[in-house]
């Protein structure tokens, strides 16, 4: 593994005890240029690992808390008349920054959570016909409670494929959440986050992601993972070119992060739960399935 | 939800297949049972439908004991007896219904589909017709569905097409095996078990006495009596005449048939005309006389019945036909035949007592006129011809003296009047005369090249025995002249050509249903000869063609067992070494790598990449570590890197060799 990819996982292991695959994860989506979803109950550390990614990585950061009243000017900004100069300017919300934590995402309106996710599509936002680009590199992590807690507008699946992965965090081990339990306060070791890595170097490394090398081999693997979906009675749909796109990406991330130019179909294994699970709708939708679990059927697609 | 638990609840989708494929497996046995109680299973399927879909609550365990009790009682009640095919049958419908309201696990919807498959035979004990074999066909492609739904825990409704499909080829695929052992399986001469009197069954065609208006009934009805296949020929019209009962003792209103000893070969007499020679197929019509060209050469042959004959040449099996019967026979159409016992004498000229005078005055009328007796049958015939007759299929009550009724005063009737009278009037005269019942002429399917005869060509006629001629046959409903003739169906039968007024486009829609009925027919008959017919003397025929001679038991069974298992060896092998194609020498170079370690134990499993697969490899066989591993890196490099050439490709072919002759 690159160095500078070696240190952000390292120096963040050690503010999230335990969750090196999780961290692993977010790190391959933010390099392939999507944007994450971590879906998990309150007070597993979905907060704390946003805010160690964008302290680690030098990143500008900001907040927002979603609530059922938040409205898309709250997130976007608007214009506003300066009696001072007698103008109407544009205040920038929230959402221009490089790293956005959009925290339970599903407490907002499907009004507000379209306009978020749609600035997340188009990197820029358009208010009273002017375009302004949003800052670069660009990164979403939003979190959402499980979708059947109360108070909740569930995203729907054409929201959801905005995301490149979808990842739960999951209680700790018992070491792990020994650790934290007999380790200091959390809040105070949070100040001495020291950034690891230049966001133009960040830029770079995104860069690098589209040159890693995915053979012929390799596509015939996942057009056949994309036409498994499609003719399997497990799931009611297929997957889309985008999620096609979507796995090559990360795959190609999860590749780099292994410190190879070439992606093997085992990269496309470690990452395909986390890509393609909030993609698919099993066809017995009577149980609650994890993301290994709902693609399990995968595993009936030979590697070329 | 555990996978143990998913695996025991049969899937929503599932459970409504199996209704639908129950449903059909038991719909002929519904319609063959008391409706009442077909009703209360109709009841039963609803119940359950309206729990599927609406979630109606299922009965408690005792309402449902008390069900069963029920049930079982009814059955009981409904034929009598718990045993036999209908019984039986109809309690095995029975019970399947009621298990629809405790089917819960998997397990009970498993256990609901094998008694639906074995619910298939039943449905041949009563009808084995083309339309029953076809109908089951679908019920066993219908239940191979459901358990392909049964078992997809992932599946739904709406992929019906995948289930119907994927039973369809599983059926096409047990195709051969099913023609194999339907052609080889060894065949008993006697079925294996039999199967027991079925109640009071209506017995149909010809009865063994003749009243008056006893044929008119029987002919309305379009069912067919018996198909023949003639070997050359096939004899005029005015010859085909299908020799059933011969009646003899007539109480002046009822005709019946005689005691008489029985014999091996038809009784001796002299054939004038050319020999013809075919095949019967009869129905079975629950009586033991057969039907035999006008006069029988020969003792048929068929396969498990023995044959005899009476004097008067009436054919007997020596059990009641109960299934569709063939034999071969020879006939001779012209003939000569003297036989006349004084038993025979005495019986054929008998009437009783007083009961028709007036007919008795009009025979003594012409013996005291002094004509022959060729003279007296002639005038007897010319009668029907002169006088008024008309032939018609509702004639009027008689009373008391039938015949002389019949003579003089209503002079409408049926065949069976005018023989009945003719006879009479022969027998008033002094001459030797007796009814002969069976069947005159008959269709000729030309699709099928036999002919076929229905009931409707029922017949009674007349034998008169005459000093210069022996028995001579005397038709006395031919004297009747077409124009005397009332029922327009009737018409056709006197004369070929229909004098019927259609329009053009009529007759041809006619011509093309008499096509279709002779192309069904023609198709019932070979089904009749080839599938339900095939027996052990078929198979043994067929097997000498195949050049087989020695078909005895062991050896049928032997090769039946040595071809399946051929078959089932073929498709192993088939589905043992089919893979894709590999033309890239990379791939193959690998798969050959593959193949040795899969030798060695270590098979890879179809999602395994190559780092993993090594990794494995190397754990499990550490000395074997850097040569996987060697190959496992170049061959990384030829499929998924940029980087690789044609001297990595030779490199990797020597790898593997070498990695061959080292494990």
């Amino acid at each position: 593994m690159q160095p500078p990819l070696q240190q952000v996982i390292e120096q963040a292991g050690r503010f999230i005890l335990g969750k090196e695959h999780p961290i692993k994860l977010s790190l391959a989506c933010l390099l392939a240029r999507g944007h994450l979803l971590i879906e998990d109950l309150p007070g597993v550390g979905k907060t704390t690992l946003s805010h160690v990614l964008a302290g680690t990585l030098g990143l500008e950061y900001n907040r927002i808390q979603f609530t059922s009243d938040l409205l898309p000017a709250d997130i976007l900004g608007g214009t506003v008349y300066e009696r001072d100069s007698g103008a109407f300017t544009f205040h920038p919300g929230p959402i221009f920054s490089q790293l956005i934590l959009a925290d339970e995402i599903n407490r907002a309106t499907p009004k507000t959570q379209s306009a978020m996710l749609e600035a997340m599509e188009e990197q820029q936002i358009t208010i009273e016909g002017k375009s302004y680009p949003l800052p670069s590199p660009f990164f979403v992590i939003a979190t959402q409670n499980p979708t059947y807690q109360i108070g909740t507008f569930p995203l729907p699946e054409s929201q959801l494929d905005r995301f490149l992965m979808v990842i739960t965090l999951g209680y700790p081990a018992h070491d792990a959440e020994r650790a934290l339990l007999m380790g200091r306060e959390r809040r105070d070791m949070l100040q001495e986050i020291k950034p690891v890595i230049r966001p133009e170097e960040l830029l770079a490394l995104q860069r690098q992601v589209r040159e890693v090398h995915a053979s012929e081999s390799l596509i015939d693997y996942i057009q056949a993972l994309l036409a498994f979906s499609r003719h399997s009675p497990w799931y009611l749909t297929g997957l889309s070119p985008r999620a096609g796109l979507s796995l090559l990406s990360a795959s190609r991330a999860w590749a780099l992060l292994a410190g190879r130019d070439h992606v093997m179909p085992e990269d496309v294994q470690a990452i395909l739960p986390y890509v393609v699970a909030h993609r698919l709708q099993p066809a017995d939708d009577t149980t609650v399935h994890s993301a290994e679990a709902l693609v399990k059927p995968f595993a009936e697609v030979p590697i070329p | 939800m555990g996978r143990n638990e998913l695996a025991l609840t049969p899937p929503g989708h599932g459970r409504l297949w199996l209704l639908g494929a129950l449903f059909l497996v038991t719909l002929p046995h519904l319609l063959r049972m008391p409706p009442w109680l077909s009703i209360s299973c109709l009841l039963i399927f609803g119940w359950r439908l309206l729990h599927e879909v609406r979630g109606y609550d299922l009965p408690g365990r005792w309402l449902r004991y008390l069900i069963v009790f029920i049930g079982i009682a009814a059955v009981g009640a409904a034929y009598r007896t718990l045993l036999g095919p209908d019984a039986g049958v109809a309690l095995l419908t029975v019970m399947l219904c009621l298990k629809l309201l405790e089917l819960r696990t998997l397990r009970d919807a498993m256990i609901a589909l094998f008694i639906g498959y074995f619910m298939v035979v039943g449905g041949f004990l009563f009808s084995q017709s083309i339309a029953m074999g076809g109908y089951l066909f679908l019920v066993v492609l219908a239940l191979t569905a459901t358990l392909i739904a049964l078992n997809h825990p992932a599946g739904r409704l709406a992929d019906y097409r995948l289930y119907l499909s994927t039973g369809g080829k599983l059926l096409l695929q047990s195709l051969p095996l099913m023609l194999l052992m339907f052609l080889l399986f060894p065949r008993l001469s006697n079925p294996l078990w039999s199967v027991p009197e079925q109640g009071p069954s209506a017995r149909t065609g010809l009865s063994d006495t003749i009243e008056m208006g006893s044929i008119s009934n029987l002919v309305q009805s379009q069912a067919v009596a018996f198909r023949v296949d003639f070997d050359g020929n096939v004899p005029a019209a005015d010859a085909l005449y299908w020799r059933g009962p011969v009646l003899w003792h007539t109480d002046g209103r009822r005709w019946e048939r005689m005691q008489m000893p029985i014999q091996r070969e038809p009784p001796a007499f002299e054939v004038l005309g050319e020999e013809v020679a075919y095949t019967v197929t009869l129905e079975p019509h629950r009586r033991r006389w057969i039907f035999a060209l006008d006069l029988p050469l020969n003792r048929p042959r068929a396969a498990n019945t023995a044959f005899y004959f009476l004097p008067d040449f009436q054919l007997l099996s020596e059990r009641e036909v109960k299934e569709k019967l063939r034999y071969a026979m020879r006939s001779a159409t012209a003939y000569r035949l003297d036989t006349l016992s004084p038993a025979m004498h005495a019986a054929a000229t008998a009437l009783p007592g007083i009961a028709n005078p007036r007919t008795r005055r009009l025979a003594q009328q012409w013996l005291e006129e002094g004509i022959t007796p060729a003279e007296i049958v002639q005038r007897g015939y010319r009668l029907f011809r002169e006088q008024p007759f008309y032939y018609t299929r509702q004639p009027p009550q008689l009373g008391d003296d039938p015949v002389d009724e019949f003579l003089f005063s209503t002079r409408r009737g049926f065949c069976e009047h005018y023989a009945s009278a003719f006879v009479t009037l022969m027998r008033a005269a002094g001459l030797p005369a007796r009814i002969v019942a069976g069947y005159q002429g008959g269709e000729f399917n030309e699709l099928g090249d036999y002919l076929i005869v229905r009931q409707s060509n029922a017949h009674a006629w007349a034998e008169v025995w005459l000093q210069e001629q022996g028995w001579l046959r005397v038709d006395p409903t031919t004297a009747v002249p077409a124009s005397r003739v009332e029922s327009s169906v009737d018409a056709a039968r006197f004369q070929s050509t229909s004098s019927l007024d259609d329009g053009a486009g009529f007759a041809a829609l006619r011509k093309l249903y008499r096509q279709f009925r002779y192309g069904w027919d023609a198709l019932n008959h070979s089904w009749n000869q080839w599938v339900l017919g095939f027996d052990r003397q078929k198979q043994l025929e067929l097997l000498r063609k195949l050049g087989l001679h020695t078909a005895s038991w062991g050896w049928l069974a032997g090769i039946m067992v040595g071809l399946v298992m051929a078959v089932v060896a073929l498709i192993a092998l088939l589905t043992l070494f089919r893979r894709p194609p590999r033309r890239d020498p990379v791939a193959r170079l690998y798969q050959r790598f593959c193949d040795k370690l899969a030798k060695a134990g270590l098979p890879r499993q179809l999602d395994e990449g190559p780092t993993d697969f090594a990794a494995r490899v190397s754990a499990a066989r550490p000395e074997l570590a850097s040569a996987v591993q060697r190959i496992s890196q170049l061959y990384i490099r030829l499929r998924y890197t940029r980087h690789g050439g044609t001297q990595d490709i030779e490199s990797l072919r020597r790898l593997v060799r070498e990695f061959k002759a080292q494990i």
